[in-house]
């Protein structure tokens, strides 16, 4: 199946509700990785809006990326109740351990607030991390 | 075969609960997937014949089935911890199977909903506005009033939506009912849908919630034919903070970006799809089946002080030694939840500051600690419940860094409607920097030369808390929601209670 078939075939399956621009932009991005130039003129088509429409959603939310990261991702929660359980601390040696080989990012939450510091990768929460557990987290991510 | 009883919450599993239970499974244990007790220092909590042990890794197993463990702390549901507490909209936690049906049934499951129904719509929110319930998404506001003007707006299709967005750091409460109680959440929002006509609800979960998302997802599939003819479904947000406001949760659903827009309209006149739309939080909307139930509006306006009525899950996290879940009547006061129930701080050190409320919630420093909570005290001392997660902070705590976190958090999730956000909290990062850099520098900007009547000559440190000061009063008064305008909360508490921080 060719890329276009596919995403049309993703907007069949997701788009088929009220609102359906949040759902079928999840199901690009889960696909891909991203929500791109093609991505874009071919849901506005399928969804009668202009291609400046589905722009401005897409690039309003977090979760959706312009272009795909091959790296693994490393979300790690730098909120203030994982900063008072010292998440701070453990960001330089986090950089140092994913050396561009890894996407580390931040997140603002992840409702564990009570267990910090936290990370997230793909939908595996992890908690109570020290900086040795987080490196070998980003090292065998 | 001994029966063990482990959670299946985000937190225990994060905390490592999927291989407990597999080490009890490879001993010969019928292993049981139950919600989380919400003492969550001791997660995995493994209950064993009501005895519980926590927190455990899979080589206290063999320990614990001869009975000699080192991690029982007796039974359960007498920890203090437990037994202190007032469980209403938490009744079931840690007690049953979160997707079994026959556990929600035999504990009181859709009593409420049975009961609404054989009401009439004005006879279920008059029960509403008795109970003295008001939102706990934030704001406040009386529940039945919102739903009575939903219920007399024109229009033949109506709307619920769920707010779940919950996005406040030291919040989990939201977390913790739709994983562990998904059947409450929606028994509360098909009542709310036939108090104000309502044929659909939309279900707003954050993205960041993927074991709330699957759970929810198979509650609704089990529970269809329950609370038909309303239907319910799941949406996921797409990492925006500002869509818990619920103008722009309402936008997002739409699929449009999240942007707030000025009130009125309010949505209950013209929510989704312009259609009349109750949006309520999820412990609002869990607070229902309770209060439905026969006797329950009665004893819910019995518990709480003034007006704040009922039960209120509070949340302690951050540096706190006990953790979790903590759902008692409105008017404990801060100095019990944190000293008495909480423990004090994780670390040992003394408390230097907690902030209540989520990121824009003020500071309160331990001289305050004899506020009780409660909209309208918080309210008067400056502060706000919000959605009633406790921060809590050791002496360590470097409160100017708190403040910048605030601009800078302001800042990374404003909806760029209003200037004093989108451009204010930008602004208040740099100021925020300057003060901490010692060296007086002039202000870039009013450096530049067509910059005519700005000073020329960097400003003294009081000229720029005064500016800062200002600048929080302007986001304050200027901006159109309350993420701009409740930043100055944390901002200026900050300020005013660690002055020291800022010289
Ligand atoms: C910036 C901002 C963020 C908000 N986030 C949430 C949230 O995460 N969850 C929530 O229930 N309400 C949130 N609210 C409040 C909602 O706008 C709204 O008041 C609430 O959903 C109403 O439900 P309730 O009456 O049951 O509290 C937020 C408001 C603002 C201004
Ligand atoms: S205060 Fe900020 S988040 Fe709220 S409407 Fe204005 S720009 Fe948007
Ligand atoms: S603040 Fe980190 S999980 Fe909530």
């Amino acid at each position: 199946m060719s890329r276009a078939d596919r995403i049309a075939a993703l907007i069949a399956a997701a788009g088929a509700c009220e609102g359906p621009l949040l759902p079928v932009l999840h199901a690009v991005q889960a696909e891909f990785g991203c929500i791109d130039r093609e991505a874009e003129a071919l849901i506005a088509d399928a969804l009668n809006l202009s291609r400046a429409e589905v722009h401005g959603v897409a690039s309003f939310y977090h979760d959706f990326r312009a272009e795909a990261d091959p790296r693994p991702e490393v979300q790690l929660c730098r909120a203030e109740a994982c900063q008072a359980r010292g998440c701070e601390a453990l960001v330089p040696a986090a950089e140092a351990a994913a050396a561009g080989r890894v996407r580390l990012t931040t997140v603002y939450c992840l409702g564990l607030c009570s267990v910090g510091p936290n990370a997230r990768i793909g939908d595996t929460l992890h908690a109570r991390l020290d900086e040795a557990a987080l490196v070998r987290l980003i090292e065998t991510a | 075969m001994t029966t063990v009883r482990l959670s299946d919450d985000a937190l225990a599993i994060a905390c490592g609960a999927d291989a407990v239970a597999d080490a009890f499974a490879a001993a010969g244990c019928a292993v049981e997937r139950v919600s989380s007790w919400g003492m969550h220092w001791l997660e995995p909590l493994v209950e064993i014949a009501g005895l519980g042990f926590g927190p455990v890794a899979p080589a206290d197993v063999p320990a614990i089935l001869h009975g000699a463990s080192d991690k029982a702390i007796g039974p359960i549901a007498e920890h203090p911890f437990i037994a202190r507490q007032q469980r209403l909209t938490f009744a079931r936690a840690g007690r049953t199977r979160p997707l079994s049906l026959e556990d929600y049934a035999v504990t009181g499951g859709w009593a409420g909903l049975t009961r609404a129904r054989a009401l009439a719509p004005g006879d279920v929110i008059g029960q509403v506005i008795q109970s003295g319930l008001r939102g706990r998404g934030g704001a406040g506001f009386p529940t039945g009033v919102k739903w009575k003007t939903v219920a007399e707006a024109p229009g033949s299709r109506k709307y619920v939506v769920c707010n779940a967005d919950e996005g406040d750091s030291g919040t989990f409460a939201d977390r913790m009912l739709m994983e562990g109680d998904p059947f409450a959440v929606i028994e509360g929002m098909a009542i709310a849908a036939h108090a104000v006509g309502a044929q659909r609800g939309y279900i707003y979960v954050r993205s960041e919630y993927p074991h709330a998302i699957a759970k929810l997802n198979r509650a609704l599939e089990i529970c269809a034919p329950i609370i038909a003819p309303c239907r319910i479904e799941v949406r996921v947000g797409a990492g925006a903070y500002i869509c818990g406001e619920e103008t722009a949760m309402l936008a997002s659903i739409e699929g449009r970006r999240g942007e707030v827009r000025a009130k009125p309209p309010l949505p209950a006149i013209s929510g989704l799809f312009g259609c009349p739309t109750a949006i309520n939080n999820v412990l609002t909307l869990t607070a229902l089946p309770h209060i439905m139930a026969e006797g329950g509006a009665e004893e819910y306006a019995r518990l709480g002080i003034d007006r704040s009525r009922g039960t209120k899950p509070i949340q302690l996290a951050g540096n706190i030694r006990h953790g979790g879940l903590y759902e008692t009547a409105f008017g404990i006061t801060l100095r019990e939840l944190i000293h008495e129930i909480g423990g004090g701080t994780a670390s040992g050190r003394p408390v230097r500051a907690v902030q209540v409320g989520g990121p824009l919630g003020a500071y309160i420093p331990p001289a305050q600690f004899d506020l009780p909570f409660d909209y309208e005290a918080f309210a008067a001392a400056d502060a706000l419940i919000g959605h009633g997660g406790v921060v809590v902070f050791d002496d360590t705590a470097d409160m100017r860094a708190q403040a910048r976190f605030a601009m800078a958090f302001c800042a990374a999730e404003s909806c760029g409607k209003c200037t004093p956000c989108r451009l204010g909290a930008v602004r208040g990062v740099e100021l925020i920097d300057r003060i901490a850099a010692s060296a007086r520098l002039p202000d870039p900007v009013g450096a530049l030369a067509q910059m005519h009547n700005a000073p020329k000559v960097a400003r003294t440190r009081d000229q720029d808390l005064a500016l800062l000061d200002d600048l929080c009063e302007t986001m304050r008064f200027g901006s159109l929601c309350a993420l701009g305008g409740f930043t100055h909360y944390p901002v200026q508490s900050a300020l005013k209670h660690w002055p020291e921080d800022f010289a």
